[in-house]
């Protein structure tokens, strides 16, 4: 696989000072191809201690790069970060200046995060996830809570405190509102929560099951899981609760309703078949459709990509596994063990959850390089990560 | 016998055989088994009760096994007092990865089926839960399908539909902790939480 690096005009927020030094070089192109997974992209990092090192660090491995000493860099980034976040970003071959920046007003992680995303954004071309958001349940005994956090799991927040079980979280693209499951009526039933606001409502109370609420790309309509009708079924309806329809009359359990990213389509899993499976099912109603998976059984807990080319799922082989597959279906790559995978807004990057010792551990994962690290955690079981986008 | 009469023989078999089966009716399709709520079971189709198709009192609707059963109202924990150690005894376990109720755990049901038929005042509610060893999400509906399971053993037993809850917890109240068969065996199980209105 070749990946093209080409250097776009220079764009930074929050930046103070932003010098552009570098003239549009000609396309460089960087063979990345090895049989464990890609070759990670060799970088250094100069000048910086303590926290801005480690966010750096963190931010930059997690994205397909390595850091390495200057020697073996193909990129050096040099500058400080005692009080104002600097960065100085170089190509170690062409000896050109790609950024010059000067973070101010943020906190120090903030600022380096700020850094790495344009890092990133100048060698790749993609936008970095160095400021992007996550939701996830903690559990703490017989019962869980909600929690939001920045994408390495720092900063965290807990967003209920039901003390029952509360779980499913999932964000409405865009907006700072989420979905998610609590028990704290005595029944399983779907709230949606303005995190903007501090407020929520119930969205779907029926009798039995309503778990898995997933809104559409658009946040215009939901997919759910209700058992109502006697058996748990995947249905869509608006976000006001209304025009709820049924999408699909199995006996066996569904479970895990996911969007594809033009809001046509919804991929769940369900035991149809008799096993574990995913399938799709138009979202406006219509036949249930097998996914191949390259003869993968049981398999579970599907997620879109956002750029719409991949579906990332779990797979039970004895232990969990994360797998993708090309969104048409077909021959399944596995990824690395464990479970419940949502994909970052790069369509790159995966956060995911590990079991350590019968306790749960939030994980992300660059699916390219295989490279994988573990978020800050909350204390408690920490499990159900979902990728704010 | 002599080999001369085989080539006899043969043709004589040839032509008995020929008249006993040219002489069997046309196979016919089979005959669809139709349920109670004159709906073909088996088929895939959903069915009247399904669908929510209201029936007449009269019909007395009695669901076959295997036929899933609409739920009904919700249930309000303000007008029962739940008892969860009634049944203790009578919780059903299921085998791994399975909803369908084990034959050898239809007793357990029963008791409490006799138990309701002759407290027809009482309510119960059935809770259902899994082993570790299913991902979250897939646990939750798997829970409830459990739960659904024993309702509809109970409902086809001749319980009214609408005095029988179900509730999923999925693998989040395990009953045994630890992280092996003897755990998990006892974690895939169906609960039942008898109800007494206030």
């Amino acid at each position: 696989m070749k990946y093209q690096h080409s250097f776009r005009p220079l764009f930074i927020l929050l930046a103070s000072l932003a010098i552009c030094l570098a003239p549009p070089s000609a396309q460089e192109q960087i063979d990345i191809t090895h049989a464990g997974g890609s070759k990670r992209i060799p970088i250094s990092l100069e000048g910086y201690t303590g926290e801005v090192l480690n966010v750096l660090t963190f931010d930059l491995e997690i994205q397909g790069f390595e850091v390495t000493g200057a020697d073996k860099a193909q990129y050096l980034v040099s500058g400080s970060g005692n009080s104002d976040v600097t960065g100085h970003l170089t190509d170690r071959v062409s000896k050109t200046t790609l950024l010059s920046v000067k973070y101010t007003g943020g906190t120090l992680r903030s600022e380096a995060h700020t850094l790495s995303d344009a890092i990133v954004e100048k060698i790749t071309g993609r936008s970095g996830i160095a400021r992007t958001k996550i939701a996830f349940k903690v559990e703490t005994g017989q019962n869980s809570e909600i929690y939001v956090a920045d994408y390495d799991g720092h900063n965290a927040q807990q967003v209920t405190q039901d003390h029952t079980i509360n779980r499913d979280p999932a964000w409405v693209p865009g907006r700072r509102v989420l979905y998610y499951t609590s028990y704290k009526a005595g029944n399983p039933d779907i709230y949606m929560h303005d995190l903007q606001s501090g407020t929520r409502r119930a969205f779907a109370r029926y009798p039995g099951l309503n778990a898995g609420a997933a809104p559409s790309p658009d946040g215009r309509r939901v997919a759910l899981v209700l058992s109502k009708g006697g058996s748990p079924d995947i249905y869509v309806c608006d976000a006001d609760s209304g025009n709820l329809n049924q999408l699909t009359k199995t006996k066996e359990a569904e479970s895990s309703p996911c969007w594809s990213p033009d809001g046509r389509t919804i991929c769940f899993s369900s035991r149809h078949e008799g096993r574990s499976a995913l399938f799709t099912v138009p979202a406006g109603g219509g036949p249930m459709r097998r996914l191949s998976t390259g003869g993968a059984l049981n398999c579970t807990e599907p997620d879109w990509s956002p750029d719409g080319k991949q579906i990332v799922f779990t797979r039970l082989v004895g232990d969990f596994e994360i797998c993708v597959v090309p969104a048409g279906g077909s021959a399944m790559t596995p990824l690395v063990a464990g479970e419940d995978p949502s994909w970052a807004p790069n369509s790159r990057t995966v956060i995911f959850t590990r079991r350590v010792k019968g306790k749960r551990v939030v994980s992300l994962l660059d699916v390219p390089t295989k490279q994988t690290k573990d978020i800050q955690q909350t204390s408690g079981s920490c499990s159900q990560p979902c990728w704010a986008k | 016998m002599k080999y001369t009469n085989i080539p006899k023989l043969l043709v004589a078999v040839l032509i008995l055989s020929f008249g006993v089966v040219g002489c069997q009716p046309k196979p016919k399709s089979p005959t669809p088994i139709v349920g109670r709520t004159g709906n073909p079971i088996g088929t895939g189709e959903p069915s009247g009760i399904e669908r929510g198709t209201p029936l007449a009192p009269d019909q007395n609707p009695r669901p076959v096994i295997g036929e899933q059963i609409p739920l009904g109202k919700r249930l309000n924990v303000e007008d029962y007092t739940p008892d969860p150690g009634r049944f203790a005894a009578n919780t059903v376990y299921f085998d791994f990865d399975r909803a369908t109720v084990k034959p050898g755990e239809t007793g357990k049901i029963d008791e409490v089926v006799r138990y309701l038929q002759a407290n027809p005042n009482q309510a119960v509610q059935i809770e259902g839960h899994c082993d570790e060893r299913g991902t979250e999400q897939y646990n939750l509906s798997l829970g409830d399908r459990r739960a659904l399971a024993v309702r509809e053993y109970m409902v086809t037993a001749g319980i009214q539909a609408e005095r029988v809850f179900t509730i999923s917890y999925g693998e989040a109240r395990p009953a045994v902790p630890g992280h092996n068969e003897a755990a998990w065996s006892k974690n895939r199980r169906g609960v039942f939480v008898l109800l007494t209105p206030k």
